[in-house]
């Protein structure tokens, strides 16, 4: 009986060794998405960028390490929302650029950024697929219940503008799904699944053809601003504030208005 | 996973017939074993604390409350056991067919069965759109025919579901099926039973515990399911939203609410599966 407990004992005391050990080790907890820290000697700037950016700013990345030989851009694209969280929950970022001032926000508001610029505007589109087989001409053919629509949720930038977009016009549209981010509801829209999307004119453009884009007056009321910031506390240190440099510059106006988006 | 299951030697044997001869091995522990195990323990189970820690306890009850808790709550239980059975009526012939009948590509067949389990369920969901939606290969088939689509309804959850989960099903009663004793199913045969009724009434029984090992598998992963229902079901609450899905949208502006729904699922799941463990899985 006596060795039972001294087992237990020992089996207990491994655990909550191992446990003061994660403890003292979860100060910085990296998100799932963090890449490994930078080789020493080796120049790198983590950007975290939202998904509508991927064409862009892959391209400016390009750019920047043309401009700045012996330095490598990584980026991590994904929804504005969850890259906030990866930034407030520790993960290495030296830039931000969000899709919205919202997303923006949770960054500043934790003290890891300050004095956000803003770079571009991104307005919303109805996408419909090749041939338009609903025949939507206009923002209030989405209210019709037999066209399906497909939407971005709202609790990402997407989704909250197509809310506003929807009041402002006075409609209810009830869609058959609310995707997760843009590129989500652009792809149903691209296998023909819904008839109807609310998405980013530069998404539609991005889709190559395969989509078409159709301007609606109310999507001025609902025009998205992406901020941009250098990090605080950026690994990086002043090159990441290069990166910002180069996305406010005219050539990464250039670069961005070409794909669709407005100038702030 | 289900080799001990299978390895029982008295058919329908139950709780008692595995305990039967077995003297207990004694002596110390040997930490080669220990540590890692006590290691994989504490890997496996300390993010669960990190949501115990975090969660918000003022608020909890209140955020449970909400309807679409419960809503999305009911559609993840309904959905994966309708999944869960879907797998079963369709996963254990499979497996029976892939252990018991030589035919020629069984080895490729055998892969392919395997092949949701490595394929990233995002793509998954992409790949059923592409068969099932509504311009798929036989989605438009099923549009034009019966006037049925899945995509944007309950039905596609459980679809995406089954898809993920069936694997599990198929290679636990597989293996069942390997181990388990064929002189049984011989000597039935030889006293005129047939291939149908051996199935039925000797190797179904032989085979239970991995059968009941498997389905709890299969079930557990349609529960968890996210990726392959996004995208091929979509997410509306009520119709597609599980609790996955809600989590997932939750984290984007309340991480809060992330935690006390994940906490839920957890619960539910860890009692149902405790539950059951009780009830059909013989557990020492």
């Amino acid at each position: 009986m006596s060795r039972r407990l001294s087992r237990w004992a020992t089996a207990l005391a491994a655990v909550l060794a191992l446990a003061g050990v994660t403890a003292c080790g979860s100060g910085r907890p990296a998100a799932s998405a963090s890449p490994s820290a930078p080789a020493s000697g080796a120049k790198e700037v983590t950007v975290f960028a939202a998904a509508s950016l991927t064409g862009t700013f892959t391209e400016l990345g390009k750019a920047f390490e043309a401009a700045n030989p012996g330095t490598t851009v990584r980026f991590n694209f994904g929804s504005s929302a969850t890259l906030a969280q990866q930034i407030v929950q520790g993960a290495p970022a030296d830039v931000f650029a969000a899709a919205s001032p919202a997303t923006m926000k949770t960054v500043t508001d934790a003290g890891l950024a300050s004095a956000p610029a803003t770079f571009v505007r991104n307005r919303l589109q109805i996408a419909v697929p090749a041939g338009n087989p609903a025949g939507v001409d206009e923002l209030k053919d989405l209210a019709d219940p037999k066209v399906k629509v497909a939407l971005c949720a709202p609790q990402v930038p997407c989704g909250a503008a197509a809310v506003k977009a929807l009041e402002a016009a006075g409609l209810k549209v009830t869609p058959v799904t609310l995707e997760q981010d843009v590129k989500a509801t652009l792809t149903k829209v691209e296998l023909g699944e819904v008839d109807a999307a609310l998405v980013y004119t530069t998404d539609v453009i991005a889709s190559g053809g395969e989509v078409r884009g159709i301007a609606f007056p109310e999507a001025g009321q609902a025009v998205n601003d992406y901020p941009i910031a250098a990090l605080a506390k950026a690994p990086a240190g002043d090159l990441a504030g290069r990166f910002v440099d180069l996305v406010l510059s005219q050539r990464g106006k250039d670069v961005l208005i070409k794909a669709g988006f407005e100038a702030p | 996973m289900s080799g001990s299951q299978g390895s029982r030697p008295a058919p329908g044997g139950g709780a008692g017939a595995a305990r039967t001869g077995g003297r207990e091995v004694s002596g110390r522990l040997p930490w080669m074993l220990v540590a890692p195990a006590v290691l994989g323990l504490a890997f496996l189970v300390l993010p669960l604390a990190g949501l115990l820690i975090r969660a918000p306890w003022s608020t909890l009850l209140q955020r449970l409350a909400e309807p679409q808790v419960l809503e999305a709550l009911r559609l993840s239980l309904v959905s994966a056991t309708v999944a869960t059975a879907a797998c079963l009526l369709l996963g254990v012939p499979l497996a029976w067919l892939l252990a018991r009948v030589e035919f020629p590509g069984r080895r490729l067949v055998r892969a392919l069965v395997t092949v949701p389990l490595v394929l990233p369920p995002v793509v998954g969901g992409v790949a059923l759109l592409l068969v099932l939606g509504r311009r798929g290969l036989v989605g438009q088939w099923l549009e034009a025919t019966f006037g049925v689509t899945l995509p944007f309804t309950t039905a596609g959850v459980i679809v995406a579901e089954a898809f993920v989960a069936m694997p599990f099903l198929v290679i636990s009663v597989e293996g069942a099926l390997r181990a388990a004793d064929r002189r049984f199913e011989e000597a039935a045969a030889t006293l005129g039973a047939s291939r149908w009724t051996v199935f039925r009434r000797v190797t179904l029984p032989l085979i239970m515990p991995g059968v009941v090992a498997g389905a709890v598998l299969c079930w557990a992963r349609a529960l968890g399911e996210f990726g392959a229902t996004i995208t091929f079901a979509g997410n509306f609450p009520g119709t597609t939203q599980t609790m996955p899905l809600a989590v997932y949208l939750a984290l984007e502006t309340e991480p809060e609410a992330a935690i006390v729904l994940s906490l839920v699922l957890l619960a539910v799941s860890v009692a149902i599966l405790a539950g059951l463990r009780d009830r059909w899985v013989a557990a020492p």
